[in-house]
């Protein structure tokens, strides 16, 4: 049966990737037959009524889902489509209450103009009682309009069948959040970017970079088991009554949190073992927040200091030296790390930036991660992308070829890190005399 | 810390990590606490497989708890046919219906998601390094001539 999934015009580039992730969580036959990322309206096949509210149940960026009873480019076709199509489906709700809405896009419609378009669809055997508030049935009838146009452009009659998940990106919004820091990804983003990984229940779900847990938190939302680390032991503790843990108490997910611990991921101690169904991440690149790792700019320090005889490095308010790190070092790092722990078809979600004249720039790869969703958030001169990954099975992959690391000369941040220089040169196009 | 956790966690030294000695950790001066987490018959499920059994039974004899068997249970023994009792209502969507879960997944529930570690030191039996755990959190940062 065809349905309407009616999305937001917003991250347009999320809406496919996160409904097709949740058509796999639950294992969904789903058929997407039209689709634009100009238009809020999307066609899908799907096999039942009760198939389609549970798929965009969770689906942050769908505002609602509808069965198609019929559509066109003018008012004359459609009501031909919906008599050829849907006459079938009358006879139950010849008695049932309902109400008429008629939405348009990128054109607001008075009650005046509503009203006649409504009462076109006087042929509807509907006898039922006409109900503004609480009706049993709804129909809607939308039309699309391109850009300051005088008339639609395309016509679709539907029956409202259920709403997405749209609501809960209130819930988390970080103006509400007690605990948050300069890096908290948007509440909307982290909880699309928990969709496209799958987070689910029973499942467990790691950041490795979890700062003050607005991953982990939005996986948590979705029944997901979760658990991370940071290098920042601050934001990890927080203060007595503002940190990792009163957020999760705040929404009431303390079930779902497991644990945290203080760790580098280039020095991680988790178990080289695939048992992650899940990870991500939104990895610092120098800019609100630096990237570092463990160890000593100058490569000194490889002998341990003793202070009156006592190892310095055991005592109360040791902070360990770190150093700068290339951001292209540390995505090889992630990548090599999540094809070691993730379960079969476990996957990776990982932020990134771009300046935008680099945005054909490689992404980066790996033998046993396949590229599932490549998402991008546009900036002015910049933009982020969500690269999700999924762990082939050991079988498809085959035999392992060794990987050469990126290596990147340097020992400042800027030299490290591409992004970095870059974003505080404003982006200006290189200069012969760069090198 | 929960016991679950350690489960999972090594020597973060790059030299230890590939040695068999460098896992697992073990504990020492530990002050261990219980805290009240709701039953998730399927995150248990999921995570049985995953973990050494043997390092588990270990922990457990190193920290005086009762002992686990020296088998890991399969998926089986976690439920068992019957009435789901009142005091597991809210876990009726994550199981079969007619079934229930076992003394055992209780148990087990107990020991790893609810038995936590909260003040004392992770000792790598390999180079013997130690790790400290405060207020449950555990520091894996290492000194420069460790990295």
């Amino acid at each position: 049966m065809e349905y309407i999934v009616r999305f937001a015009q917003t991250h347009e580039t999320f809406r496919r990737p996160e409904l097709e992730a949740l058509a796999t969580l639950w294992n969904i036959e789903l058929k997407i037959v039209t689709y634009s990322e100009d238009s809020p309206f999307c066609v899908v096949r799907l096999p039942s009524d009760d198939v389609a509210r549970k798929l965009v149940s969770r689906a942050i960026l769908v505002d609602s889902v509808y069965e198609l009873w019929g559509s066109g480019p003018n008012y004359e076709a459609l009501h031909a489509d919906v008599k050829a199509k849907s006459q079938g489906k009358w006879d139950k709700y010849t008695t049932t209450s309902f109400r008429f809405n008629v939405h348009g896009y990128q054109c607001k419609l008075t009650n005046k103009e509503q009203r006649p378009i409504i009462e076109s669809f006087s042929y509807l055997p509907f006898d039922g009682p006409i109900k503004m508030k609480d009706a049993d049935v709804q129909f809607w009838v939308f039309e699309e309009y391109e850009m300051y146009a005088p008339s639609p452009k395309f016509l679709y009659f539907s029956r409202f069948i259920g709403p997405g998940g749209r609501d809960t990106v209130l819930k988390y919004d970080l103006k509400k959040r007690r605990y948050i820091s300069t890096t908290s990804m948007d509440a909307e983003l982290a909880l699309i970017t928990a969709n496209i990984a799958l987070a689910r229940p029973g499942g467990l779900f790691y950041d490795p970079f979890m700062g003050t847990g607005g991953f982990p938190i939005a996986c948590a939302h979705f029944g997901a088991m979760t658990t991370g680390s940071d290098i920042d032991a601050r934001s990890i503790r927080g203060k007595p009554n503002r940190n990792v843990l009163s957020n999760y108490a705040q929404y009431d997910l303390t079930d779902y949190w497991l644990d945290w611990f203080i760790s580098d991921l280039t020095n991680t101690p988790l178990r080289i073992s695939r048992f992650l169904d899940g990870i991500v991440c939104d990895p610092p690149y120098g800019v609100r927040e630096g990237l570092k790792v463990l160890g000593r700019k100058d490569g000194g320090g490889t002998e341990a200091v003793y202070i009156n005889g006592v190892a310095a490095h055991l005592q109360e308010g040791f902070i360990p030296p770190k150093r700068a790190y290339s951001f292209d070092a540390m995505l090889d790092d992630i990548l090599d790390f999540a094809a070691q722990t993730l379960v079969d078809r476990g996957r990776l979600a990982i932020w990134m930036p771009t300046a935008n004249e680099d945005i054909e720039l490689a992404i980066p790869e790996h033998q046993c991660l396949k590229l599932v969703a490549n998402c991008i958030q546009m900036f002015n001169k910049w933009s982020r992308r969500l690269l999700t990954y999924e762990r082939l099975p050991d079988e498809l992959v085959g035999e392992l070829i060794p990987r050469t690391k990126r290596i990147v000369e340097g020992s400042n941040a800027d030299e490290l890190n591409n992004f970095r220089r870059k974003y505080f040169e404003g982006f200006k196009p290189s200069t012969p005399s760069e090198k | 810390m929960k016991l679950l956790t350690l489960n999972f966690l090594t020597c973060a030294r790059k030299a230890c990590k590939p040695l068999p000695t460098s896992f697992p950790l073990h504990p020492a001066d530990a002050t261990l606490a219980t805290t009240e987490t709701a039953f998730s018959p399927a995150f248990l499920r999921n995570i049985l497989p995953r973990l050494d059994w043997p390092a588990l039974k270990g922990l457990c004899d190193e920290l005086g708890l009762p002992g686990v068997g020296d088998e890991a249970p399969g998926p089986e023994a976690l439920f068992e046919d019957g009435e789901l009792p009142e005091s597991d209502e809210d876990i009726v969507g994550e199981i079969e219906a007619g079934k229930r879960p076992t003394k055992l997944a209780h148990d087990l529930h107990q020991l790893l998601v609810e038995t936590v570690m909260l003040e004392g030191k992770l000792v790598c039996a390999s180079c013997g390094h130690e790790y400290a755990v405060k207020e449950g959190i555990a520091n894996f940062l290492l000194p420069s001539h460790l990295v």
